[in-house]
């Protein structure tokens, strides 16, 4: 008995031993910085929503949210409180583990893939040599979350919701995948870090044009945004997959999708337009985060002014631009950036 | 190298933490007030008619194939890119007869009507 105590105290005392403390310590500042991430991404996605609904407002003649605080200020708050408040309904004939994993199955790739993202040289969460594939792997994920809430929330609409959304999702997907090798085939690197390095002289955009744009359109459809938001087509389909959810089942599905739709401006910023470089080399003295937070709020607004601006595809028109236009250009493009990559030495 | 990825091990559990809370916590605090008209499935108002689970268009599975298809093909293009530079024009040909092949592919499922949706 004595031996066994003694055993425990050894083992408790090690187990605070000074041997530990720097593993401790890690743990407590990935934790930090880890909060440190989330929190921003947190507020940028619910500041997002009010951007929208003011720019589309201004866009349309009118103010929008403007009663909240000043100027609205406070209305993203006021939305997420009241949807805390709201009641959890679970519709009859649910299937009720599968029904409550898919919100969690939305928001969580969305925030998983902020881990590579670097803001600046630094400030990168998991500085990994696959970044670029991290964020691929991890975006398809999201689908499934799609595929179950449908099937689960047994509803008509819902199931037509997610199965038209995935279609969507995969179709873009493919084209998503092959506008980023181009920009690979210049930096030689999958790592997110390298590829903004390789964009001291030039930026991507430059030689890349055709596949910026298709990168930029894919987005905007593998995100189920207006012009391509057939899931939730409302005319046709309430609100697609998600039409059964209510409170914050409902706004998990919301963060998420605003999360991935800025984590598109990120990447494109990142990929194609310098990332936290300046546009020459006089401007250095601004820091980089700036820099890339000028990009990515340009390409946020351009989602937001693409929403006000067209008319909803119809679905077939949409498997067209992204099956028969997006996948011939950006193949075409990829052997064109390996051949003058080959005879010239760069392009 | 490993190490690395110790932080995004962290930040599943942190994310899947935060999704749990929120939805857990909505459901605590919100009313519930149930009953059969408000929990039946959503139908405009409507009786629902026929089960839910219809059968659904085959275009969808054939979607599923294609884009497994264009998706590996993807996949294997990004170790070719980063490799791109050191194995010089036998890489290049190489991923040339690749795509030719997978473009007879194309042109033939574009033929069938694989991707017309109408």
């Amino acid at each position: 008995m004595t031996e066994l105590n003694q055993l425990i105290q050894n083992q408790g005392l090690a187990l605070l031993g000074p041997q530990w403390w720097p593993l401790v310590w890690t743990l407590v500042w990935t934790l930090i910085k880890i909060i440190l991430l989330i929190t921003p991404v947190m507020i940028l996605v619910s500041y997002y929503t009010l951007a929208e609904r003011k720019v589309i407002g201004y866009m349309q003649v009118r103010y929008g949210p403007n009663r909240a605080g000043f100027w609205g200020i406070l209305q993203p708050f006021a939305d997420a409180i009241k949807l805390f408040c709201k009641e959890t309904l679970i519709p009859q004939g649910a299937k009720r583990a599968v029904f409550f994993l898919a919100p969690a199955l939305t928001l969580v790739p969305a925030l998983l893939m902020w881990a590579v993202i670097p803001f600046s040289p630094e400030l990168i969460l998991a500085d990994i040599n696959v970044g670029i594939l991290y964020v691929l792997a991890i975006s398809s994920i999201g689908v499934y979350g799609v595929l179950m809430s449908g099937w689960s929330s047994n509803s008509r609409f819902a199931f037509l919701g997610s199965m038209r959304s995935a279609g969507q999702m995969i179709s873009y997907e493919v084209s998503l995948g092959f506008t980023l090798i181009p920009v690979i085939l210049l930096s030689g690197s999958l790592s997110l870090k390298d590829i903004v390095n390789a964009q001291q002289d030039m930026w991507n955009i430059i030689p890349l044009l055709p596949m910026f744009v298709i990168y930029f359109i894919s987005g905007v459809a593998e995100t189920n945004r207006s012009p391509f938001d057939l899931p939730e087509a409302e005319a046709e389909l309430v609100a697609g997959y998600f039409t059964d959810y209510s409170a914050m089942s409902f706004g998990l599905f919301f963060l998420g999708e605003y999360a991935n739709m800025i984590l598109v401006c990120f990447l494109g910023s990142l990929m194609f337009l310098g990332g936290w470089l300046p546009p020459i080399g006089l401007l250095s003295f601004i820091p980089g985060i700036v820099w890339l937070a000028i990009k990515a709020g340009f390409l946020m607004f351009v989602f937001l002014w693409i929403r006000a601006t067209f008319p909803r595809y119809r679905y077939d028109q949409l498997m067209r631009l992204g099956w028969k236009i997006f996948l011939p250009i950006s193949l075409t493009w990829v052997f064109l950036t390996a051949v003058g990559l080959h005879l010239f030495g760069k392009v | 190298m490993l190490e690395n990825y110790f932080p995004i091990l962290l930040l599943l559990a942190v994310a899947l933490a935060t999704a749990v809370v929120m939805m857990a916590g909505s459901f605590l605090v919100g009313p519930k007030r149930n009953y059969a008209e408000k929990v039946a499935q959503y139908e405009c108002g409507f009786a629902p008619l026929s089960r839910v689970r219809l059968p659904f268009d085959v275009r969808f599975y054939l979607l599923s194939i294609l884009f497994v298809v264009f998706d590996i093909e993807a996949a294997f293009l990004f170790p070719w890119a980063v490799a791109f530079k050191d194995i010089g024009l036998t890489g290049l040909v190489e991923m040339l007869l690749f795509l030719m092949v997978l473009l007879v592919g194309y042109a033939y499922i574009w033929k069938k009507g694989a991707l017309e949706w109408e």
